[in-house]
């Protein structure tokens, strides 16, 4: 009598879920999609470092960006909510449960346009979370016009070329006093993994710009958010690493030239200057290599900046670490004795 | 040579040799700026410490200083505490408007002005006092900068002379508003009072018929505005997360509620809050961060006006699709932001009732007095979490803004609800959830929240393009079957909301209805026409949105039903039509008043007894 081979055991991360405890449900963006990729990069990254994905709480706004999310992390929670509003959803949020890791998506039309001034807000508060930016500089979901973020002269599909000048999120950022600040590329798999598992270490707001080129609206030439224009301008600003605070940081990072960020959580991140003296710590430093950068029509990517020192909204706040939604009525209603103390008062 | 004006000779006036106690309108009208607050406010507590009922209205612009403005206060023995059209009492410190506010006095009423204004002649048929205040208020107040504040602390002494409001109870007001830490303001504005009041004694010999005597009607009462009292709601209702922007008349809502909550919030132990309150950039930030945080389990609310609910309509949207709870105060007021934001108004009902795109409904509290205004606070936050969707609290500038006699507010006994909301624990009993099942009949699902630690607790949440497993469709069967679950959760909070209240009686044949601060002028109303026509009125005021079955019945046992609107299109009327049968509607008669100020029982009476041609 044969008996069947036990199947071969799962392969887990280190809480014992497997890759697809990360997965969402299937993609209803175009194949080729950039916002596909960072929906795998996000999958990775989470499953890699073992998150447990009912600790995260997604939010987005309105677009093809914001879809993505219900394509990764199935097991979170997740609120689509109205056009260019998601940072206001997620800060009401994780005021309600700091214990949550927010992780907001959004695209160049909510973020650059309709709602700029909450994204200006949110990095002025400097909330706890990430937020992706997804990038391709059109409204893909009302079938391509032109978002801010679209460059001076790029051209529609239709041939309409772009008269006005573009934001940059990453340099908006920067100026309003954002504490973690990168760009990448959806087709930079290994960049992008890096930047987002910094991202989910680092105690503040992270802005993530990532290009995510719209194969349907603004591929074509002409376009600066295209996969073919974005292969000929990626201009990587350096390399690195991350590494988790369970890795042991002696045996994985190379010495050399190097930059070595230590977050909150006790992971590292270890920049390789790339022949230039970046260093990622000076606001100066990184708005004037995106201007740089700019003026040669090349595209930056990478860890433009990063500071861990400054406080988060929840420290200026003075919030406890527990959630306040569900503190017991003992510690949200006032004593009986209050209600006298403030009746006498009126009196 | 000061001149000294005391009335003319007893024929003119009108009420001369009369008596008038406890019963009448008192106004100061003064210039936006000058700190003149501070001795309406001692003087109205004066007379509450007296025991007599009174009340306190601000009429003021929107502006800092140098605008008219007018505090007007009421003392009634019989306990009427909302606007009296008439004055009895003027004191006229503002020469810009002195002449037209004495023109418009019925005969027999008083005027305190100051003397350089020359008013003494205008009018043969009142009561004139000259005070020379810049003399007075030179010995008084050696600094020559303090004494624009201190010098309106010179009509409460001579007030107190004229109505013999007692200078004991002054002092104890003026050290009351002032608190210990201000004691030296406080003396500074006791030796102005009583300069006004030595003043008085000497100079005048009393005419007008007006005086206060003590009585024993306000014993344990407290005075507070309306914005006071929701905010103490709010925190007694344990809100957590509370988010909001600035907007008259609403903002000293949420200023004195972070007053509170820093003073009895803050865990003794840690040091930590056991809240959040954020200043937003703007209404759709408030709103947004407020559903937010409603979606994560908070207690949370913000608070605005009409225009602030314009911008926060599409969001509102969303929560109702989506069954997220908050709690939404709106003081009304005149909008939009360059109408008259310092003057009350009931007109945002019928936008609020529907605010939003597409098929939304929402439920409305109507507050009308101070413990109401505690109560319904508190109830809000339970209904928000029992019935999973926005709630408004619905209040006024005049509610809001203006101090109210009240009895002192009770403890709330019953213990908090969180409504339908599973944990962990229930995951594990019931091996998951489906989120807009309707499992109850109530057309409310269970829902989690986030960061419940079990791997079945989430699920996505957005507007009504979803099934009952929170999934994204298209499809017209399962948006037609959300879209119905929401319309009977509508239904079934009708007989849920806080219930009218009712007063008959005998013989009554036509009705009265008005919701929130109308409450007051539409109940004296009723007396009046009573008292005056002897027609007998039965009034009801519905305390919510969506109407419960009382307001049909009582329409139907009345001939005629006078419903009463602070806004010029009827809008308490209107929503009321579109859901009683045309017989009922062809009862309904309206009655408006829209001017600003808040609405006062003769404007009511006289337009019933117009309608009933009488």
């Amino acid at each position: 009598m044969s008996t069947a081979a036990a199947p071969p055991p799962k392969k887990t991360n280190r809480i014992g879920l497997d890759v697809l405890s990360y997965k969402g449900s299937k993609t209803t963006l175009c194949a080729g999609c950039g916002h596909n990729a960072i929906s795998e990069r996000v999958v990775e990254c989470f499953y890699e470092l073992g998150v447990q994905p009912w600790q995260v709480a997604k939010f987005s706004g309105i677009g093809c960006s914001s879809k993505s999310p219900a394509y990764f992390l199935g097991l979170s929670h997740s609120f689509n909510g109205v056009h260019g509003r998601m940072p206001a959803i997620a800060t009401g949020a994780l005021l309600a449960n700091c214990s949550l890791l927010g992780l907001g998506v959004t695209g160049d039309g909510d973020t650059a346009s309709i709602g700029l001034g909450q994204f200006m807000h949110m990095v002025r508060r400097n909330v706890p979370m990430i937020c992706i930016i997804e990038d391709n500089g059109v409204y893909g979901l009302t079938k391509g016009q032109f978002s801010a973020t679209a460059d001076l002269g790029s051209t529609q599909k239709t041939g309409a070329a772009n008269d006005l000048p573009p934001f940059d999120c990453c340099a908006l950022a920067l100026q309003w006093g954002a504490t973690f600040v990168a760009r990448s590329f959806s087709g930079d798999k290994k960049q992008l993994q890096a930047i987002l598992k910094t991202a989910i270490s680092h105690r503040g707001l992270s802005v993530i710009d990532v290009v995510s080129p719209c194969v349907t609206f603004n591929d074509h030439v002409g376009s600066t958010k295209s996969y073919a224009y974005m292969k000929d301008h990626d201009l990587v600003l350096n390399e690195f690493d991350y590494v988790p605070a369970y890795e042991d940081i002696a045996v994985e990072i190379a010495e050399g030239e190097a930059v070595d960020v230590r977050l909150h959580d006790g992971s590292h991140l270890r920049i390789r200057k790339l022949g230039r003296d970046f260093n990622p710590t000076s606001r100066m430093a990184a708005l004037t290599a995106i201007e740089e950068a700019e003026t040669k029509g090349e595209v930056l990517t990478g860890v433009l900046y990063i500071d861990t020192g400054k406080p988060t909204f929840f420290d200026l706040l003075n919030l406890p670490a527990e959630p306040v939604a569900t503190l017991p009525e003992s510690r949200v209603r006032p004593s009986r004795a209050v209600l006298e103390e403030v009746m006498e008062e009126l009196r | 040579m000061s001149t000294l004006e005391v009335s003319p000779a007893e024929p003119v006036c009108a009420n001369a040799g009369r008596s008038v106690v406890n019963d009448f309108s008192l106004q100061v009208a003064t210039v936006n700026g000058s700190g003149s607050q501070t001795a309406n406010t001692v003087l109205m507590r004066a007379m509450f410490q007296m025991g007599i009922p009174v009340s306190g209205k601000n009429m003021f612009p929107s502006n800092i200083a140098g605008l008219p403005t007018w505090f007007t206060i009421r003392a009634s023995k019989h306990g009427y505490v909302g606007r009296r059209k008439e004055i009895d009492f003027l004191v006229a410190m503002n020469a810009e408007t002195a002449r037209e506010d004495v023109m418009k006095l019925d005969a027999g009423a008083a005027v305190v002005y100051d003397e350089p204004l020359k008013l003494g002649d205008l009018r043969s048929d009142l009561h004139f006092y000259a005070v020379p205040f810049d003399k007075l208020v030179a010995p008084v107040c050696p600094d020559a900068k303090l004494r624009k504040l201190v010098r309106n602390m010179i009509y409460d002494g001579v007030v107190a002379w004229l109505l013999s409001i007692e200078m004991d109870e002054v002092h104890r007001a003026l050290v009351k508003q002032f608190g210990k830490r201000k004691a030296k303001a406080a003396e500074l504005n006791w030796g102005a009072a009583q300069a006004g009041f030595d003043y008085a004694a000497k100079t005048f010999t009393k005419t007008d018929p007006c005086r206060v005597e003590r009585m024993h009607a306000t014993a344990g009462k407290i005075i507070i505005d309306g914005n006071a009292a929701c905010a103490l709601g709010a925190m007694f209702a344990g809100v957590t997360v509370v988010t909001w922007y600035p907007i008259t008349p609403s903002s000293t809502l949420v200023e004195t509620l972070i007053g509170y909550m820093r003073r009895f919030r803050v865990d003794p132990e840690t040091g930590k809050t056991t809240y959040a309150i954020v200043q937003a950039e703007d209404e759709l930030a408030s709103i947004g961060m407020a559903l937010g945080a409603g979606w994560a389990g908070a207690r949370s609310m913000t608070a605005t006006a009409g225009p602030g609910l314009s911008l926060m309509s599409e969001f509102i949207g969303l929560g109702y699709y989506a069954d997220v709870p908050t709690v939404i105060f709106d003081v009304e007021r005149v909008g939009p932001s360059t109408g008259l934001p310092t003057r009350t108004q009931q007109g945002d009902l019928l936008s609020t009732a529907y605010l939003s795109h597409g098929d939304t409904q929402h439920p409305m509290f109507f507050p009308c007095s101070m413990e109401e205004c505690f109560t319904m606070s508190i109830e809000a936050f339970e209904f928000a979490e029992r019935f999973q969707t926005p709630v408004f609290v619905f209040t006024d500038l005049d509610l809001g803004m203006n101090n109210w006699m009240s009895d002192a507010f009770h403890y709330p006994e019953k213990p908090m609800n969180r409504g339908k909301v599973l944990t962990a624990e229930d995951l594990d009993r019931l091996g998951g959830f489906v989120r807009y099942a309707d499992v109850d009949g109530d057309g409310v699902g269970y829902r989690t929240l986030p960061g419940t630690n079990h791997p079945k607790a989430g699920y996505f949440t957005r507007g009504s393009g979803h099934n009952a497993n929170a999934q994204y469709t298209e499809r017209e069967d399962d948006y037609i079957a959300n879209m119905d679950r929401l319309a009977h959760k509508f239904e079934v909070m009708r007989s849920h909301v806080p219930e009218p209240a009712e007063e008959t009686r005998a013989g009554a044949r036509i009705g009265m209805i008005a919701i929130g601060s109308s409450d007051y002028a539409a109940r004296e109303s009723c007396d009046q026409l009573q008292a005056e026509h002897g027609v007998a009125v039965d009034y009801l005021r519905p305390r919510a949105y969506p109407f419960t079955t009382h307001l049909a019945e009582f329409i139907r046992r009345h001939d005629r039903v006078y419903v009463i609107d602070q806004n010029r299109d009827g809008q308490l009327l209107l929503l009321m039509r579109l859901e009683l049968e045309p017989e009922s509607i062809s009862r309904l008669r309206s009655v408006r008043y829209y001017g600003g100020m808040p609405i006062d029982a003769r404007t009511i009476t006289d337009e019933v007894v117009k309608q009933e041609g009488k």
